[in-house]
């Protein structure tokens, strides 16, 4: 199985090589075809396990160890959810792939498509088929990352970046909220291991960080899956190019949230906070959704804000939670891969036929377009939900289970009919408005697509089309296991087309005529909901675009603040935080420091040799002569020396006079070539850094004072002591240190410097205003 | 001993802080020496001072006779008193060449770039 997600990555290695090699460019789009293969050969593999992990429910589970000192593995697994998901993932991939070869012949960056769309569709299957919490957020960044990429694809248009950025900020801003409540999940579960956490229903709930770690995780997922307020980046992210919509936006990664939530129903769901939570927000999301759709007049626009419907519909339906509510869920998943993808690749065959990419400008290209008319017709028929297509299935299902939820039957099914209704007009304004008609102006002459862009929408909707009439098989094959896997449990709850008459089927019905009626009135619709338009003056994505320029001010002020170009307030901040630091950590462990207060053991002369020294720093410090400066820094260099000598450091001793001697000769040199000292700051500046100065002075007496009194291991110099004549064969250990032992330190010293010589060999010798420079 | 070094490191401590807060850019230098002067006797000093035991192994031994100075704190003290002069002698340079372009010994006129 690693291999299955990893050759997704290798493929898109050699993608630019393939786009490339000559004989297939100049069979235009044969790259297309050859990058389409992994998906297609992957499809195959995971279709192979249907009789395994789909009939007979088993799960696969495959672990390599990858960070095992913080319980992160490279674990996957393969159940019915993750074969579901895998399948439409490398289903959907292979048209996508085809399809973009096509749609995008010519266009000078193709190969970083093929390059994304393949390190995506690694990403995702990852995703969907990790059992670890960590590597699966990894694998979610990453979608986050190749989709950011994808939608700025045409980097040199202004609002496909904004649009990228957008996206990018409300998933990645989600993404930590995930991460937070990932690791208190791993914590109350006591693994990350999903296998492991799911089994842990009881221990999870009753656990004092279940609320905050579901909303943590279920704002990750609702950002992810453009649930209100996070909904406005999907259509934006309509910037994309279509095969990248249709396969992203529509199919695949939009729907990793709500992956998420059904991976973690059998631990997390359940419990009113939950249904709450998803419930309403996601019936809220479903009306939204298809209402702005119902708005909007761009073909991607009005596919895009159905696409949040169907988000917001899937997860209403896991958070009811009910048997019935899980099997609509699964089986609208499917449907709705299924027509949208299509939808979204006839879209693109719109636009690239005819140059259109507005309703408003689409009409009569049924002559000219029949196959993709056809088609199209067929998915719009199983978005309306229109028997026999697997979309009437789906939605029958979800009618039943909103009407029987246990918790805001009412609220979310006065909701679901009025999405129906609008639903069945968006599959009108998709399936009718573009073929029927008076023949629309179009800048292209309306012309039929060729097979690798047709292979899409013909395979995909004529899927709609035999599964909706094969659904037991679907159930039994597919989606049983699948709904097994999310509701923890085996449901009985058969998939049928037919279901008799009930109350759904009425609804349905008279869903049907009004949606129909309100298409025939779209115009005068749209002008009569005019007034929400104001609405969105207000919206969530206001709230992103102030929170964006808020975002600026703060970083522009606390550079203000903190990058003030003086060196003492930096100097401020640095020693006021490490004082802060150190004091603080003193406090902390106040009871394990002795603060080592002696002098019975002074001498004579080392006290002389201390006056001397002290004197020299007050000196050296207040003096307002350059020269008595410099002679003090003598003094306190050559009383240091002295320290060394008295304390059992000869070779010391010897280097700080030789240095010493060097560094009075050098600032006698290049001092007097520089201005005498002036007072350039006011007693009160002054006064103020001798008080910093003082505190940090104070607080490194005190810190040696604790070292001094304070022994918490044995110190290591033992080995080199024992070791130095043995070994190294040297008898002066601390010159055996510097040369054998920690020879490398004393390499990196020489480079210094070197390197410090070079620079005062370049700042002599060369000048700026040198012409001959 | 440590007593009282440790009250002489915090004056070093002090006189170098104070004197790298001032505009004055030779100023500066001087509280790099002491700087560099602190630093290395706070190692010296928590290393412990032991007298008139320098780690030494006497001819034909293998090991020092009795306790020695620790010999670790010394080598970084050597490595950084050689370095601590290569950047002195950087920093006395260029500051030198600063005042030849800025013609002022006064940091305050040194924050922006376009001089």
């Amino acid at each position: 199985m690693l291999l299955a997600v990893l050759s997704g990555f290798l493929f898109a290695c050699i993608a630019p090589v393939v786009h490339g090699a000559r004989p297939l460019a100049k069979s235009y789009y044969g790259a297309g075809w050859v990058l389409a293969m992994l998906p297609a050969v992957l499809f195959l593999w995971f279709a192979s396990h249907l009789r395994s992990v789909g009939l007979n429910g088993e799960v696969i589970l495959n672990s390599w160890t990858w960070i095992p000192s913080l319980g992160i593995s490279l674990s996957f697994r393969l159940d019915g959810l993750s074969l579901l998901f895998a399948l439409l993932i490398s289903g959907i991939g292979f048209f996508i792939i085809a399809y973009a070869g096509r749609y995008l012949e010519g266009h000078k960056d193709q190969a970083r498509l093929y390059v994304l769309l393949l390190s995506f569709m690694a990403s995702m299957l990852g995703l969907v088929l990790s059992d670890n919490l960590i590597s699966l957020f990894v694998f979610w960044e990453l979608t986050s990352i190749t989709s950011y990429l994808l939608v700025g694809f045409s980097h040199e248009d202004k609002p496909s970046r904004l649009s990228a950025r957008q996206g990018l900020f409300v998933t990645m801003g989600g993404g930590l909220a995930l991460l937070a409540g990932f690791v208190m999940l791993g914590m109350a579960g006591g693994s990350y291991e999903l296998s492991e956490l799911l089994s842990q229903r009881e221990l999870l709930h009753d656990h004092a960080l279940y609320a905050p770690m579901l909303i943590l995780i279920v704002i990750g997922a609702f950002s992810k899956s453009a649930q209100f307020p996070f909904h406005f980046w999907l259509p934006n992210a309509m910037a994309a190019p279509t095969p990248v919509s249709a396969y992203l936006h529509s199919a695949t990664m939009v729907k990793a949230g709500v992956y998420l939530l059904a991976r973690l129903n059998p631990g997390l769901g359940g419990t009113e906070l939950w249904t709450m939570i998803l419930g309403l927000v996601g019936a809220f999301t479903m009306f939204i959704g298809v209402f702005l759709a119902v708005r909007s007049t761009g073909i991607k626009k009005v596919l895009a804000y159905s696409t949040v419907m169907a988000l917001g519909t899937l997860t209403m339906l896991i958070g009811i939670g009910t048997p019935t509510a899980i099997t609509a869920a699964m089986a609208f998943l499917l449907a709705h891969s299924l027509y949208k993808g299509a939808l979204f690749l006839v879209a693109g065959i719109i636009g690239h036929s005819t140059g259109s990419k507005d309703f408003m400008h689409t009409g009569g290209f049924r002559s000219a377009m029949p196959v993709t008319a056809l088609f199209a017709g067929v998915a719009a028929l199983s978005l309306g939900g229109i028997i026999p297509l697997f979309g009437f299935v789906a939605k029958e299902l979800m009618l039943e289970a909103v009407l029987d939820a246990p918790l805001f039957s009412a609220v979310l099914s006065t909701l679901a009919v009025a999405s129906a209704i609008l639903g069945v007009t968006v599959a009108a304004i998709v399936g009718i408005r573009p073929w029927y008609g008076r023949l629309a102006e179009t800048k292209v002459t309306p012309h039929e697509a060729p097979p690798a862009m047709l292979a899409g929408p013909v395979v995909l909707a004529s899927l709609s089309l035999v599964l909706g009439l094969s659904a037991p098989l679907v159930q039994q094959w597919l989606l049983g296991s699948a709904i097994t896997a999310v509701h923890g449990a085996p449901v009985e709850k058969n998939l049928s087309l037919w279901h008799g008459f009930n109350l759904p089927l009425l609804i349905s019905a008279v869903s049907l005529v009004a949606g129909l009626l309100l298409f025939a009135v779209w115009r005068g619709f749209r002008r009569a909901t005019r007034f929400t338009d104001l609405l969105a003056k207000v919206g969530p994505e206001q709230w992103y675009e102030r929170a964006m320029v808020a975002i600026t001010h703060v970083s522009a002020w606390q550079t203000r603040m903190l990058q003030t170009g003086y060196l003492r307030y930096y100097l401020m901040i640095v020693l006021g935080s490490m004082v802060a630091l150190v004091l603080s950590q003193m406090w902390t462990y106040r009871d394990s420091i002795n603060l080592l207060i002696d002098v019975s053991d002074l001498r004579f002369y080392e006290v002389v040799v201390a006056g001397v020294l002290g004197a020299a720093v007050l000196m050296a410090a207040i003096t307002s002569s350059r020269l008595s400066a410099v002679a003090a820094l003598g003094a306190i260099g050559f009383t240091v020396a002295l320290l060394y000598l008295l304390f059992s450091a000869p070779d010391l001793s010897i280097t700080q006079v030789l240095v010493e001697t060097l560094t009075v000769i050098l600032l006698v040199l290049v001092l007097f070539r520089l201005p005498g000292f002036i007072k350039l700051s006011p007693t009160h500046l002054r006064l103020r850094d001798a008080g910093l100065a003082v505190i940090v002075g104070a607080t490194m007496t005190l810190l040696l004072l604790s070292v001094n009194g304070t022994q918490y291991f044995d110190s290591i110099s033992s080995y080199f002591i024992a070791e130095s004549a043995p070994s190294a064969y040297g008898r002066n250990i601390v010159n055996v240190i510097l040369v054998d032992f920690r020879t490398l330190d004393t390499l990196g010293e020489i480079f210094v410097l070197a390197l410090a010589a070079t620079g005062v060999l370049a700042m002599i010798r060369f000048r700026a205003e040198d012409k001959d420079l | 001993m440590g007593t009282l070094m440790a009250f002489l490191v915090g004056g070093l401590y002090a006189a170098a802080i104070y004197m790298i807060m001032r505009r004055s850019i030779v100023k500066l230098v001087i509280g790099l020496v002491l700087l560099s002067n602190a630093a290395n006797l706070l190692i010296f000093t928590s290393a412990g001072m032991t007298r008139e035991a320098p780690p030494l192994i006497p001819l034909g031994a293998l090991q020092p006779d009795g306790v020695v100075a620790d010999p670790l704190a010394q080598a970084l003290i050597l490595t950084a008193i050689v370095i601590g002069f290569g950047v002195l002698a950087f920093a006395v340079v260029l500051i030198h060449r600063a005042y030849e372009v800025v013609k002022a010994d006064d940091m305050d006129q040194m924050k922006d770039t376009d001089t």
